[in-house]
């Protein structure tokens, strides 16, 4: 048996530093832009949004703005990526994935391309936008592509190292990545590794496995269980795809019951990948927070979280029902 | 320079060659497009033998041209031109669409072959090849890359995103060889969706373009030639072809664009493509024990 990892350091609870991760990712651009030459950034006019627009004004050789027409866009980065240049391609998740799902499976997964589609703007923390731009559906578009890898960042720490991370991976990367300012969970001698959870938080009663922004809340959670007596362990899956099923593994034998956390569809996104996992390597309830087969709506990304149970009061409240099941006082509600 | 009349006589022995291959293969196959490379045998020949920078021994360099075959139905006739520039094991060309062989029904990118890219699925290959151009230029690459496209794929809305993004961008190392054969798998394209005058239409997004006979392979070479010394703006030469073009009973005809021939259609075929009866009949029991 392997050894159980450590914990991943974190910043304190009281820190409220707030960065959006899109910010970082902008960041993680120019960093990569000065180091290598073979990095090229490709946008579908969201490059203001997006934060490509800084590599834009530093290497405008480089830089590719494709208009909005997305589809194209990732086209023509499978075709930079065929010539040897690490291409990443950029817009909002709702267009960068849906719109050019096809492109993507066609001209970047099937013949294996160094392309890296970072978008942003996913999930409901986009907010008032509302549910045209509330892109609920990438994590399973993008996870059920062979050759694909699937990362989603908690905060802005892991987002930076997430981009690092795709630009040195040979194939295709997706990178998840929000608009809304969210806390900032890891402190900056947090190092990601790719295909790997981080471990949070110690804990045995249950497991909280999350991704991207509901990671602050299942912290959150954590600490209102812990003050009723629950010790909640709490995993952050920043890489959706390959799965950490050891981790999970763990998590189900000595937790006995699974918590996932994600602002998407449960169907077909983290909820679904952990459950597989669940069911392959040690049977114990699941339950899942998210979006169970419904759109958003306008609002603040916080109410929208709220309302959707994808805060630390929501979470903390299906932790408890989880609970229930585990003990083997209630079946599972059919929904 | 004008082709010299040896070259001329070595490009048609090829566009022969690449139609008796895709009746062949096609045959062998018992499924696939036979129809579209019959008729894009001349410019492809033209393209392959006078100006496609790639062969076996430039293969692996990263400078060389680069090729993208939009339609990738039609790709039997490419996996012939592959074949007889030493890149693709003729020993294969009958193994096409079979279990195990890499001539796959759609193109599947394998550089040891020549196959430049993964396509099939109209609509997205011009974009490809617009991020190839483009890359090749940052890199100060003398590459020329080339992409076959057809009035059918035409009517693919990305077509014109990459259209728009070539002019905009400076892709004017690029040419497009659009098959204009008036027909698609549904029948033919004025009646099931008209894409009108390309040439006016790809002028209007920026790049040099012409109308030329896609089975004069003096024309073609010439147009090349041409599109090779525009400087400014990406080229398109719309290639005004017969579907099935050499077959008689597949000219023109929407039923063969994606139908294999039978023994008989096949032998047929064959004989009217200049081979001996005897021998044809030897090849269609070739392929049938394939």
């Amino acid at each position: 048996m392997s050894t159980p990892p450590d914990l991943a350091p974190l910043r304190g609870t009281t820190d409220a530093q707030k960065v959006a991760t899109r910010n970082a990712y902008g960041e993680a651009l120019l960093e990569l832009g000065a180091s290598r030459d073979d990095i090229v950034v490709l946008d579908a006019d969201l490059s203001g949004s997006t934060k490509t627009k800084a590599f834009g004004k530093a290497h405008p050789d480089r830089f590719f703005n494709i208009g909005v027409a997305e589809a194209n866009m990732i086209g023509i980065a499978a075709g930079m990526a065929a010539q040897g240049k690490v291409a990443f391609a950029s817009s909002f998740a709702m267009f960068a994935t849906g719109k050019a799902f096809e492109q993507i499976r066609q001209s970047v997964c099937v013949p294996e391309l160094n392309v890296k589609v970072c978008a942003t703007h996913a999930g409901l923390t986009v907010g008032e936008d509302g549910k045209s731009h509330q892109m609920l559906e990438d994590i399973t578009l993008m996870r059920v592509l062979p050759h694909m890898t699937v990362l989603v960042p908690a905060d802005a720490v892991e987002a930076r190292q997430c981009v690092l991370a795709a630009a040195e991976l040979d194939g295709p990367v997706y990178v998840r990545l929000s608009r809304a300012s969210t806390p900032v969970v890891f402190s900056d001698d947090y190092r990601f590794q790719l295909g790997k959870a981080a471990l949070l938080r110690e804990g045995a009663d249950l497991a909280i496995v999350a991704c991207g922004v509901t990671v602050a809340a299942a912290l959150e959670a954590a600490e209102t269980l812990a003050a009723d007596g629950i010790q909640a362990r709490v995993l952050d899956m920043a890489t959706i795809k390959p799965l950490d099923e050891d981790a999970i593994a763990r998590a189900a034998r000595e937790c006995g019951a699974i918590l996932t956390a994600e602002e998407h569809q449960v169907n077909g996104g983290l909820g679904d990948a952990v459950a597989q996992a669940v069911a392959r390597t040690h049977p114990a309830p699941v339950e899942m927070c998210g979006m169970h087969d419904e759109f958003g709506q306008s609002g603040t990304g916080g109410e929208l979280l709220a309302h959707y149970g994808l805060d630390g009061d929501g979470i903390a409240a299906r932790a408890k029902a989880l609970l229930e099941r585990k003990s083997g006082a209630v079946a599972a509600e059919a929904r | 320079m004008a082709l010299t009349p040896e070259q001329k006589a070595t490009i048609e022995a090829a566009a022969l060659r690449v139609r008796r291959d895709t009746v062949r293969m096609v045959h062998a196959a018992t499924c696939g497009h036979p129809g579209g490379p019959l008729g894009m045998a001349d410019f492809m020949a033209t393209l392959f033998l006078q100006h496609l920078r790639l062969d076996a021994s430039n293969k692996g360099a990263p400078d060389r041209d680069r090729f993208v075959l939009g339609n990738g139905h039609t790709c039997a006739g490419y996996y012939s031109l592959l074949a007889q520039k030493g890149l693709v094991p003729e020993d294969e060309l009958l193994r096409f669409r079979k279990f195990g062989s890499p001539l796959q029904g759609h193109p599947h990118r394998n550089l040891d072959l020549g196959i430049d890219f993964s396509t099939g699925s109209l609509g997205n290959s011009v974009s490809v090849a617009v991020g190839m151009a483009l890359a090749a230029k940052l890199n100060g690459w003398d590459t020329r890359v080339y992409s076959a496209s057809s009035d059918g794929e035409s009517q693919e809305g990305q077509i014109w995103e990459a259209a728009t993004a070539a002019a905009h961008h400076g892709a004017t190392n690029l040419t497009v060889l659009v098959d204009f054969n008036n027909v698609q798998i549904d029948g033919y394209m004025r009646d099931v969706m008209d894409v009108r005058d390309l040439r006016a239409k790809y002028e209007a997004f920026g790049w040099h373009a012409v109308d030329v006979d896609g089975h004069d392979v003096e024309a073609i070479d010439a147009a090349l030639c041409e599109a090779r010394d525009e400087t400014s703006r990406p080229s398109a030469l719309i290639c005004h072809t017969t579907i099935g073009k050499g077959v008689s009973f597949m000219e023109n005809q929407p039923g063969w664009h994606g139908v294999a021939p039978g023994d008989d259609d096949a032998r047929k075929a064959l004989v009217e493509l200049g081979v001996a009866d005897a021998d044809a009949v030897a090849m269609v029991a070739a392929s049938s024990a394939t």
